[in-house]
């Protein structure tokens, strides 16, 4: 079971884990993470699951399709080099100890 | 937490803000009342339903920092979930309904979040009271119809047979996906959003599909004819046999099972499993019973109130006004939900706007996604942005000259800058949305 280290804006860490192949947005969901909307269920339509992915993580992710790029241009928050959507990131064993930041806001 | 005595003196100053209409934002009725009660009363806010609206607004009063009780009365025997994947993701998953739940229960225990699992009978609204059918009841300071919608019936001879199925919540969702383990043949009554969407399910699964629609196209209420066009295609592409301007007049069993269903040319298709998907009728029932003006929804103001200042409606139930369009519309959409719980926790924590959020809606078919920003409506003219060859492309709908609507197919960026620019009430030249190299951002 992979972890998942999600940072709050205010500096305060979480530490769950979440069965390989769950998206970081579904962790971030079943263990009651707060700062993550994830509206649209993890549809790729909504925008309110914006993390930034830690910079050692960054290169280990697959890149964002053309769709989470697009989505990505739009979100409510400051975009940074480390911004993505959780509901695109798929949980493995080579991500355990995924660090997120959670942005301040989703709307 | 305010006291008491702070509560009225807020209380005052919004009188005389009110009768000075020196604020800009005056105290609607509704908002006065619940102040006033809130200063009488320990008793909760009791929010009937448990669905998208009812959920959100329950989170949003405790992130808007609401700290006196809360009820969520829920009328299914899970945590609330999530329906979008209900027609999607969780018919292909594995089933397990962690995947749609909105939040673990820790979630409603630590934010002090009454689940209440009861059914709701009855309102008296002289004594502020909702009866349950457990024979329970509880008093409310404000009430909160979250009720949703059901689905409309098919009315005819074996509608009720075990393999008729509808999809609705997450019961309805595990008992297809069982049922879709051994179909060979599916037929789809209705082709909306849902029935589409479990129509592209099925038919990646190997499983026949054929769809039934009344309307001459597909989607035909809430999509130009350039997406129904284009979905219709692509369906067919992916094995579905659409029959359009077409309706059901039998369904046949024999030992027990669904043999096939009968159009009204005549035609026979194979079946054994149905998916009815024609329509909603809203949850009203309740609320005209406790002779709160309801027609296809509960009436309410530009506030989210109903003629009763205790009683406020949301989601699907609800029949509102707003300034972006003349007539008063309901609409059923997760957006919708989530918008007007979140605008109606802002008038219970003393935060008071109207309602006025875009409409957007989403629909995955397939490997397509339709994202429509606005509604699709009230247009004369279209240009299309993109080309539907390549499967990538907009519809932006003017009407009167204006831009009105905007449906992209596998263009989320299109469809994000669509609904800033409809949310600002910006519009922008034909000529301008049709050109690919134009960047529709520096219209914002």
């Amino acid at each position: 079971m992979p972890r998942v280290i999600f940072v709050a804006s205010n500096g305060a860490r979480r530490e769950v884990s979440e069965a390989a192949g769950a998206s970081a947005m579904t962790a971030a969901r079943i263990n009651d993470v707060s700062g993550i909307e994830a509206e649209c269920a993890g549809a790729l339509s909504c925008g309110t699951c914006h993390v930034y992915v830690a910079p050692e993580f960054a290169s280990l992710l697959p890149p964002p399709s053309e769709e989470e790029e697009g989505m990505l241009e739009f979100v409510a928050a400051e975009r940074r080099v480390g911004s993505r959507l959780s509901c695109q990131i798929v949980l493995t064993d080579e991500l355990d100890g995924l660090t997120l930041e959670i942005p301040e806001t989703q709307t | 937490m305010l006291l008491a005595s702070e509560k009225y003196l807020q209380i005052s100053s919004g009188f005389i803000a009110w009768r000075a209409g020196a604020a800009l934002v005056r105290l609607s009725e509704a908002e006065r009342k619940f102040e006033e009660v809130a200063v009488r009363t320990d008793e909760p806010v009791v929010i009937v339903g448990a669905g998208h609206a009812g959920f959100q607004l329950a989170a949003s009063l405790r992130q808007s920092g609401y700290e006196e009780r809360i009820a969520l009365i829920n009328n299914e025997p899970h945590l609330p979930y999530q329906r979008p994947p209900l027609s999607k993701g969780f018919l292909e998953g594995n089933g397990d309904p962690q995947a749609v739940f909105f939040r673990p229960e820790s979630f409603f225990r630590d934010y002090r979040i009454d689940l209440v699992e009861d059914h709701v009978v009855e309102i008296d609204r002289m004594t502020r009271k909702t009866s349950f059918q457990s024979t329970r009841s509880l008093n409310y300071r404000h009430l909160v119809m979250a009720t949703g919608a059901r689905n409309r019936l098919l009315r005819m001879p074996n509608a009720g047979h075990d393999d008729v199925r509808y999809l609705r919540s997450l019961a309805d969702s595990e008992a297809i996906r069982e049922r879709l383990e051994n179909a060979k043949q599916v037929v789809v009554i209705g082709a909306g959003f849902v029935g589409l969407e479990f129509a592209a399910t099925a038919a990646a699964k190997g499983i026949a599909v054929d769809i039934v629609e009344l309307a001459p196209r597909i989607m035909a209420r809430v999509v130009s004819p350039v997406v129904s066009g284009y979905f219709q295609a692509r369906h067919e592409g992916a094995g579905c046999c659409i029959h359009s301007a077409r309706s059901v007049s039998a369904i046949e069993t024999a030992n027990g099972r669904l043999q096939c269903v009968i159009l009204d040319d005549g035609r026979k298709l194979p079946a054994d499993l149905l998916i009815v998907g024609i329509g909603v009728v809203p949850n009203v029932e309740l609320a005209m019973a406790a002779g709160l003006p309801s027609q296809d929804g509960i009436v309410v103001d530009q506030h989210l109130a109903t003629v009763d200042p205790n009683i406020s409606a949301i989601g699907d139930c609800a029949l509102f006004s707003s300034h972006r369009y003349k007539s008063p519309l309901r609409l059923q959409s997760v957006s919708n939900a989530v918008d007007q719980a979140k605008c109606l926790a802002a008038r219970l924590t003393g935060k008071i706007r109207p309602f006025d959020s875009l409409p957007w809606f989403w629909s995955d078919q397939g490997n397509d996604k339709l994202q429509i920003a606005g509604l699709i409506d009230s247009y004369e003219d279209i240009v299309v942005r993109g080309d539907p060859d390549q499967n990538s492309f907009s519809v932006f709908c003017y009407g009167d000259g204006i831009l009105r609507g905007v449906e992209s197919v596998n263009r989320v960026g299109d469809h994000m800058a669509a609904r800033r620019l409809l949310a600002a009430c910006t519009t922008v030249d034909p000529d301008k949305a049709a050109n690919l190299s134009f960047d529709l951002k520096t219209a914002l």
